[in-house]
């Protein structure tokens, strides 16, 4: 398995610390937000918006400048009826399951509550990182990916980039933030704020080849035990951002958290974006030469 | 119908505000002129020529006050050209607007003032060559997010944008320039005007199911407003702009409207499409399901030996290696 960037560990060379990451397990998660807590205190991140949305126990909604940790909440309730998507065994098991007083989530009346705290990929192709002009965003010893903030002009291209949507620039302060993966903690041989802060072990945080093995046998766990749509989601090489620093193991479809299902890093592209860029440009000299040359002056 | 989280975006709305798909007009303006002016000056036409070098000089001297201006932290503008950097087009562009702007304004002082002749010599074709990128960089930038409508839109971006800094150079020149001397601005003018429209609709056809914002709301408008102004536009410039002067200056307006508003609705469309999670999710979710692209989440476990011990998090504290 490669974990390896495309500058970590090589430029750090004999500095270059095994690669961190969290496994964020969200089949354990019970939505205290003491990860949130944790982060915000840790990190003085500021107050953000202060009130209710209605959107479950969701005050926070999503990640951003001043809330590195997100928990979502998910309020899924199974319909009494065969549902559309199912496939007739399962429509017939759900039945017989309802006839006996039975559902199929734990809940007992068709109810369950997904809940899973997000953060940020610290993806192995991070597209922050490459778009980044000023050089403000840069991949550290741990292979974690972190913004210098006396660097960062407040250009927003990262913000553009990110295909999950995770860093933004902080209005009353022009630059962009993001989770650092607690740099300061990981220099002292500390785990981050939120895993720290954890009850449950939802959170994980160590080496991410460890991680990434121990993942595995929790998904194999939870799909014996009958949870067929638990997946895990930005645990290989082969998706659009070459894995993740911060993976997560999931009981439904990533979209249904909030997550992009198939997110790419734009970096992919870029020759094919740089081909037709100077196409254009030779095309647009060419159209120059033909005006002025063609033509009585 | 895709499923979202309460609705809420997948992406963040770009952070740019109004200066930049007001740079992306000013820019290719000044890039396309510089172009203009070179050649017309290779051909003799020296009336052409000097009326162009100004529309470069005064479209490219505003255009870092706009950049500035929209940096979360102006002061540390400097930063831009604290590296080079290729995978991010925005530090290239940071270069190429450097060299254009000091080129440019060399070439235009002496297109004036007759001053710095040797210098010019140098300046005017490195102003034209750094003005062809300098147009379509920009379209390379915004393709290169994860904002759905602009990164699919990736090998026909460039296109829009070249063809509109054409038709804003040609447009501002032919209304700067007795008609007598302008013929090639013109020319250039009603050209582009076509090469837009056929770019722009080969955008929009290519993007498919990306493409819905520019179907709706300010993506929609402005794609509209673009469209009136430049056939208006190139139409009065066809018949009239030889022959008066007040028809090619209402006709450079109008053209001028035009391209930047066809910028205005490409950045509009952006902020639509990174706002609305459909735009997102959809097409993700219907790649993943026609077998195109895996996708990042998998169900099947690469171990096939369940082990409790390893997996279950209750027995699996968080250690740390190296402490």
């Amino acid at each position: 398995m490669s974990l390896e960037t495309i500058a970590w560990p090589a430029s750090y060379g004999e500095d270059a610390k095994p690669r961190k990451g969290f496994f964020t397990d969200t089949s354990v998660c019970i939505g205290c937000k003491a990860c949130q807590v944790a982060c915000k205190e840790w990190n003085h991140v500021p107050m953000s918006m202060y009130g209710f949305t209605g959107k479950s126990y969701d005050n926070t909604t999503q990640l951003g400048a001043d809330n590195w940790r997100h928990v979502a909440f998910i309020e899924q309730k199974l319909p009494v009826d065969a549902d559309a998507g199912a496939s007739l065994v399962q429509a017939a098991e759900r039945g017989a399951a309802l006839d006996a007083g039975l559902a199929t989530y734990q809940e007992g009346d068709g109810f369950r509550w997904l809940m899973a705290s997000d953060v940020c990929k610290h993806c192995t192709d991070a597209a922050c990182l490459d778009v980044c002009p000023t050089g403000a965003l840069f991949r550290t010893e741990f292979g974690t990916v972190v913004v210098q903030e006396d660097v960062c002009n407040g250009c927003g291209y990262c913000v553009s980039a990110c295909p999950f949507g995770v860093i933004d620039r902080r209005e009353d302060d022009g630059r962009v933030w993001k989770c650092t993966l607690c740099y300061d903690r990981l220099k002292d041989d500390k785990e981050p704020a939120c895993a720290q802060a954890c009850p449950t072990n939802s959170i994980q945080f160590g080496d991410l080849a460890e991680l990434r093995e121990r993942a595995e046998h929790r998904l194999a766990q939870l799909q014996r035990a009958g949870l067929e749509d638990a997946q895990l989601y930005l645990a290989d090489e082969g998706d659009g951002v070459g894995g993740a620093g911060a993976f997560f193991l999931l009981l439904d479809d990533p979209e249904v958290y909030g997550l992009p299902p198939d997110p790419v890093d734009t970096r992919r592209d870029l020759g094919s974006i740089w081909a037709a860029a100077g196409a254009a440009a030779v095309a647009l000299g060419a159209g120059l030469a033909a005006a002025v040359f063609g033509g009585a002056r | 119908m895709s499923e979202s989280y309460h609705g809420q975006p997948i992406l963040k709305e770009p952070t740019w505000t109004w200066e930049i798909p007001t740079y992306f007009f000013t820019g290719g303006t000044a890039g396309a002129s510089a172009g203009l002016a070179y050649l017309s000056g290779l051909r003799g036409n020296e009336m052409l020529a000097r009326r162009a070098w100004a529309v470069s000089m005064g479209a490219i001297a505003v255009s870092p006050a706009f950049l500035i201006s929209d940096l979360g932290r102006p002061a540390r503008f400097l930063n831009m050209l604290r590296m080079f950097k290729v995978t991010s087009p925005m530090s290239v562009g940071s270069w190429i607007l450097t060299g254009s702007a000091s080129a440019t304004a060399l070439a235009a002082v002496n297109a004036w003032t007759g001053r710095f002749p040797r210098a010019a010599g140098v300046a005017r074709p490195a102003a034209a060559l750094f003005g062809l990128p300098l147009s379509t960089y920009t379209a390379a930038l915004i393709a290169n997010t994860a904002v759905p409508v602009w990164h699919e839109a990736r090998a026909t971006i460039p296109f829009v944008f070249a063809s509109g800094a054409a038709l804003s150079a040609g447009a501002a020149t032919a209304a700067l320039t007795p008609p007598a001397s302008a013929a090639p601005a013109r020319r250039l003018a009603v050209g582009a005007a076509l090469a837009e429209g056929i770019a722009n609709e080969l955008m929009h056809d290519r993007l498919g199911e990306h493409g819905e914002p520019y179907k709706t709301g300010a993506g929609s408008r402005f794609s509209h407003v673009s469209r009136a102004c430049t056939v208006v536009g190139a139409a009065v410039m066809l018949r009239r702009g030889a022959a008066s002067r007040p028809a090619a200056i209402a006709a450079g307006a109008l053209l001028c409207a035009g391209a930047l508003s066809a910028r205005w609705s490409i950045y509009k469309a952006g902020f639509q499409s990174a706002w609305d999670p459909k735009y997102v999710v959809g097409p993700q979710r219907a790649m993943v399901a026609r077998g195109e692209r895996a996708g990042a989440a998998r169900r099947r476990s690469s171990v096939s030996a369940v082990r409790a011990d390893k997996g279950s998090p209750a027995t699996a504290p968080v250690e740390l290696s190296g402490s």
